[in-house]
């Protein structure tokens, strides 16, 4: 069964714990520094970001058929059927088509270094696996980041808006974005207003690009013919009039 | 090529010494690169991952190699033998033209050690695994092309023969796969709807792309023609660029008119009205685009060499700010940051480029590219340029 994330602001204490439980996870260094920065990098994978009286957290969506996926050149980036969008680092040629195809411009860069990697959230895939709660959900106090089976976190969510309609403005962010995401996220007030991107297609990106390659069979075999049909003709023509200069 | 002046002393100076200033600051800027990363050489950013190796160096370098393909299937292909007298010149830069894309993209890449991993560790839903591979063929191809020309120069005959023999399927390969990464390097932006400001993203950017870099090629050959004129002393062929330039003039209609359709068809004309820097920077691009198409209709344009080449250059101009418009600027507000490239990116692109005109330059001379016409009917094209530029022109 798919797993996924359900974050609800409206638990969210902005305590930071998820921030310290995925630096600790990945072995990145986290203080008071990296705490301020409230911008997801290679050094820290996931933060929570301060929109006046709410929070938010910034993460990986591990969208259900994700863009960075489809557009590495060398299949770094795999969708597993667990949920998590996971990376291979040793395959990585540093390209940053994922980077630039990320619709919630997740992926980030080691800039700095001299042999770099792309970092992101991979939903705690080694831990999920091992059937154990993501390092964020796991250290969580409020429940505000909840893990489980994607399917019960959407009826959870479902039950949660109808409980208290008042509280909550009545979408689930994550379910239809972009065709679907593994990280849902419930709030108090409008997505924009605290920083989700809304202006996201509803349909799977890696359609607009597979629109065109798919064609590639089609436009080569037809190419073929054509050209060598155009070839055929034309030096025919060459030929018959070589032949038939001489008599003339 | 640099000496786009006559060949006098001190004017070459000056140009060598522009040369030399260049690849000083490009080889400061390689070891920026290679020490500090792409951190320390480039302004790029977790928000603004492309910047100008990308736009321009892999996107303005490949299309405006496109004269390669095109001119050998109008030579070769569709056997209009008259265009021949330019055809090794094209076949030149576009070759020249991908080595410098392989070597832009080592500095792009942030493990240029990995380049390799496309050609052996497949994803075929990536775009950018096809372009790889296209690349990676269709030089192997102008590698070939170019080759009878090496042969030629060292009298070895047995192997051009050996190339004749191959030539006509790896002609329309070389054109095949020219189509589709031409087409696929717009392809590469159909993946980010969002962020692409919309007088630029359409669902036919392929169809643009590969229409623009027809286009763009057949410009180049004017402008190489007019350079290489000058450099090695030769006579222009002007009846012939002539021709080509009425060529590049439906070209370009046919592009421009697809645009038009485009921007109807998706209502997008009203963006037109907003006071935003990319409106400027579109119109710019457009006004490159018609200003030498509507010229070029011209019988009169057509035949003065200074304003062909003029047109020639508005047309390659117009391209290098569409690629940068895709490729840059019309990410900037989608990605919500601002990009200026750092002085070593600049320095890197500026170095590719003057690398380019030197070794294009070197080989002009030393190998038989311009000589190849003589041994064709282009003699006789070159007499009649007082006497009849109507003829062709
Ligand atoms: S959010 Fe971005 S990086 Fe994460 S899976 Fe989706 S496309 Fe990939
Ligand atoms: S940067 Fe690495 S992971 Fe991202 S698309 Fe390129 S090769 Fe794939
Ligand atoms: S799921 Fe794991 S990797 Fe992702 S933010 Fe939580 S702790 Fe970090």
């Amino acid at each position: 069964m798919p797993r996924a994330i359900l974050y609800d602001s409206t638990l969210c204490i902005g305590c930071r714990a998820c921030e310290g439980a995925c630096a600790k996870r990945w072995g990145l260094p986290y203080n008071d520094k990296v705490a301020a920065e409230e911008t997801i990098s290679a050094h820290k994978l996931t933060t929570i970001v301060t929109h006046g009286d709410h929070f938010c957290r910034r993460l990986c969506m591990n969208c259900l058929q994700p863009a960075c996926a489809s557009v590495c050149p060398v299949g770094a980036l795999q969708k597993t059927a667990l949920g998590p969008v996971t990376y291979d680092a040793a395959k990585c040629i540093g390209c940053r088509y994922c980077m630039q195809a990320c619709p919630f411009q997740v992926p980030t860069y080691e800039w700095s270094s001299r042999l770099p990697r792309m970092r992101k959230c991979d939903m705690c895939s080694a831990r999920q696996s091992g059937g154990k709660l993501t390092a964020c959900a796991e250290i969580c106090p409020t429940g505000a980041t909840f893990n489980g089976e994607r399917n019960a976190l959407i009826a959870e969510a479902r039950s949660r808006l109808a409980a208290k309609p008042d509280q909550y403005y009545q979408k689930i962010y994550g379910l239809s974005e972009v065709g679907g995401t593994s990280v849902f996220f419930l709030s108090a007030v409008p997505f924009e207003q605290i920083g989700l991107r809304t202006n996201v297609p509803r349909e799977p990106l890696p359609m607009l690009t597979w629109r065109v390659l798919e064609l590639l069979p089609d436009v080569v075999s037809t190419g073929s013919v054509l050209l060598g049909g155009i070839w055929w003709i034309t030096n025919r023509r060459a030929e018959v009039a070589r032949k038939e200069g001489p008599h003339k | 090529m640099m000496a786009g002046v006559p060949k006098r002393l001190p004017r070459i100076t000056v140009w060598r010494a522009i040369f030399a200033a260049i690849l000083l600051s490009g080889a400061y800027a390689t070891y920026l690169r290679v020490v500090y990363g792409l951190g320390g050489s480039t302004n790029l950013s977790d928000k603004f991952p492309w910047g100008l190796w990308i736009g321009f160096d892999v996107m303005c370098g490949v299309g405006l190699a496109a004269g390669g393909f095109t001119l050998v299937a109008m030579v070769h292909i569709f056997n209009i033998k008259q265009y021949r007298p330019v055809l090794r010149p094209a076949i030149l830069t576009a070759f020249l033209g991908y080595l410098l894309v392989t070597l832009g993209l080592l500095y792009d890449v942030g493990r240029p050690d990995r380049m390799w991993h496309p050609l052996v560790m497949w994803n075929p839903h990536s775009v950018m695994f096809e372009v790889a591979w296209c690349v990676t063929l269709y030089s192997t191809v102008l590698f070939l092309e170019f080759l009878p020309i090496v042969f030629e120069r060292f009298g070895l005959h047995k192997p051009i023969e050996w190339i004749h023999r191959i030539s006509v399927p790896m002609m329309i390969l070389g054109v095949l796969l020219s189509t589709l990464h031409q087409s696929s390097l717009g392809t590469l932006f159909l993946i980010v709807p969002e962020k692409l400001y919309p007088l630029w993203y359409t669902p036919v950017l392929p169809l643009l792309f590969f229409v623009s870099a027809i286009a763009v090629g057949l410009a180049m050959t004017i402008f190489e023609s007019w350079h290489s004129a000058r450099a090695f002393g030769r006579a222009l062929e002007l009846p012939l660029l002539a021709s080509i330039g009425r060529v590049l003039a439906v070209a370009m209609s046919v592009y421009l008119w697809i645009r038009f359709l485009d921007l109807l068809h998706r209502d997008a004309f009203g963006l037109l009205l907003r006071n935003r820097t990319e409106t400027w920077l579109f119109l710019l691009e457009i006004a490159l685009g018609v200003v030498p198409t509507a010229l070029l209709y011209q019988a009169r344009i057509r035949r003065s060499p200074a304003a062909l080449y003029v047109c020639a250059v508005m047309v390659v101009f117009g391209f290098i700010a569409n690629r940068l418009n895709v490729g840059i600027t019309g990410l900037e507000a989608g990605s919500g940051t601002h990009y200026i490239p750092k002085w070593s990116e600049v320095a890197v692109t500026l170095s590719l480029v003057a690398i380019g005109f030197a070794i294009f330059r070197v080989i002009g001379q030393y190998f038989p590219v311009f000589e190849a016409h003589s041994t064709e009917p282009a003699p006789a094209t070159r007499e009649v340029k007082e006497a009849d530029p109507l003829s062709v022109g």
